[in-house]
């Protein structure tokens, strides 16, 4: 593998190294490292699965499923992405300083995903726990039938915001297009405002003020809410 | 027909979500223009997983003289006598000589689109006239693209804009004709990622209004659609959204005239597009890996075309 070794990181260049290879090598980095991949030039799938407290930078834009499954790493792709960014993502943190396309963190579990720009349709699709912080707007559909975790958008929303929504916090600083099924404006009490804050803090975005989000979530009239299972969401 | 994402993989386990792959480049200067070919040739071969079974092109270069026309043929035989056929239409008309790629020529013949076509298929019923205008040439042919781009000689090829189309086809059959780009009108060409569910009767209503088809396939359709709301006047950019309202299906399209290009998404926006600009190109895909392959990508402005949205560029007449 033609990597170029440093104390500082390690550097993996996709115009030389097939992508299988540092797939491979991150899957089996068991200690704490560096990584830098140069020319991605749209590859799909890179840095999938990686379950190891790493920080990867990736140098250029990324195809579907960049950082896809996960777990413990620190993930920045400094360009844009294609559909299914962060997919299932179950721990650790994924930064992207453009935009991203479809599908963004679908059913992701756990961690935090953060896009500088924009994303097109369905972020948050299917969420199940993750927190994603998008700077900029999101496309139609956003947060469909989420479970559970945080979406925040500091910029507008597109149409069917929420669309059958079981549970998971929907916070917009613009304007929503409009809301789907059983998704509707609730209150944004001191519990929010203080969640909140501390997202944006996460994410690098504390120049925005809680108190211009609205909050939206699930009215609980198209699925079988149960009260005594409030505290798992 | 080109089905939508198949959902149901999706879901199962590790997969890229292969089903057809589109492509299109519009150069705003020679930079690009004169390795138009080999520029899209290499956006085909990225999208070579998204549709293994045929490839096609349709590119726009050097415009026949006003008052003649440029056709682009195709035969079942693989050495067909085209030397034959331009006798007789530089008998009935006067014609340059064949330019001949793989199982394809191209014919400049002195007298308008419509006569030619005509003429041809009374005289000629076994050629498929693929396309038929000034500018635009059309090939296309089953098996793998990097093998299309090879036989056809892409890289030889300079023009000012050009479309590109990788087919996996599962429900129709792989053939010449059941392959991309489409023309239906002239110098008009259309390449589609989705389907169509209402092709059928608009198939009808629009063979009423008096639009030839020639097969069975949805595509097809979208292309007739937009030639019928041309020849009743409207703008490419009317055509285009009239597909909103009259077109029911899935469908990213990228349309070609004489001297225009542009993008269209239906407004669910299931099929994959992504767009990017420079200064000496404006080009389209379905993936970014394919504009990763044209001069100063990196620095591209780049962007994802929005749902029901059309976006469109005109040639400066001349």
């Amino acid at each position: 593998m033609s990597t170029l070794e440093s104390a500082a990181a390690t550097t993996v260049d996709l115009a030389v190294t097939p992508l299988r290879e540092l797939n491979a090598a991150l899957h089996v980095a068991a200690e704490p490292g560096r990584w830098r991949v140069l020319n991605p030039r749209g590859a799909h799938a890179v840095a999938v699965g990686v379950d190891a407290p790493l920080e990867v930078e990736i140098d250029g834009h990324v195809g579907y499923y960049c950082a896809g499954m996960n777990k413990r790493a620190t993930v920045r792709v400094h360009g844009n992405c294609g559909v299914g960014l962060a997919e299932n993502i179950m721990s650790g943190a994924v930064i992207v300083e453009g935009n991203a396309s479809q599908s963004v963190a679908a059913s992701g579990r756990g961690g935090l995903v953060v896009v500088d720009g924009d994303t097109s349709a369905r972020c948050g699709i299917s969420m199940k726990g993750v927190d994603i912080v998008v700077r900029g707007s999101v496309g139609h559909m956003s947060a469909f039938m989420a479970q559970r975790g945080r979406l925040v958008v500091c910029g507008d929303a597109g149409e069917a915001l929420g669309d059958s929504i079981y549970e998971a916090r929907l916070y917009v600083r613009g304007e929503a297009r409009g809301l789907g099924a059983d998704c509707v404006e609730k209150e944004l009490g001191e519990e929010h405002l203080a969640e909140l804050g501390a997202l944006l803090e996460r994410a690098g975005a504390s120049d925005c003020d809680p108190s211009e989000f609205r909050r939206f979530g699930s009215a609980r009239r198209l699925y079988n809410f149960d009260v005594d299972n409030a505290g798992s969401y | 027909m080109c089905p939508a994402e198949p959902w149901g993989r999706v879901a199962a386990g590790p997969r890229l979500d292969v089903v057809c792959g589109i492509a299109g480049v519009f150069s705003k200067s020679s930079t690009i223009g004169d390795a138009l070919g080999r520029h899209l040739g290499a956006m085909l071969l990225q999208l070579g997983d998204r549709g293994p079974d045929s490839a096609g092109v349709a590119i726009y270069r050097d415009p026949a003289p006003a008052g003649s026309s440029k056709v682009s043929l195709h035969s079942p035989e693989p050495d067909h006598d085209w030397g034959g056929v331009r006798a007789a239409l530089d008998e009935a008309f006067g014609a340059g000589e064949p330019e001949v790629r793989a199982s394809h020529a191209v014919i400049v013949v002195d007298t308008e689109a419509p006569t030619v076509v005509g003429w041809l298929r009374e005289r000629y019923p076994e050629l498929r006239v693929m396309s038929a205008g000034q500018a635009i040439e059309l090939y296309k042919e089953a098996g793998h693209p990097a093998e299309f781009v090879e036989r056809f000689g892409l890289a030889e090829l300079a023009g000012s804009h050009a479309l590109g189309h990788t087919r996996m086809a599962t429900e129709s059959r792989v053939t010449t004709n059941g392959s991309h780009p489409f023309s239906t009108g002239l110098d008009l060409c259309l390449v589609h990622n989705g389907s169509l569910s209402n092709h059928n009767r608009l198939r009808e209503r629009l063979r009423d209004a008096g639009i030839e088809f020639q097969t069975e396939n949805d595509t097809e359709v979208a292309a007739g659609y937009l030639t019928h709301r041309l020849r009743e006047g409207a703008t490419l950019e009317q055509a285009l959204e009239g597909c909103l309202e009259d077109l029911d299906g899935f469908y990213t399209f990228a349309v070609g005239t004489v001297d225009g290009f542009a993008v269209l998404r239906d407004p669910i926006a299931c099929k994959p597009a992504v767009m990017a600009e420079t200064d000496d190109w404006v080009a389209m895909a379905s993936e970014y890996r394919a504009i990763a392959t044209l001069p100063g990508a990196d620095g591209a402005r780049m962007w994802e075309p929005e749902p029901g949205r059309v976006y469109s560029w005109e040639r400066e007449r001349v």
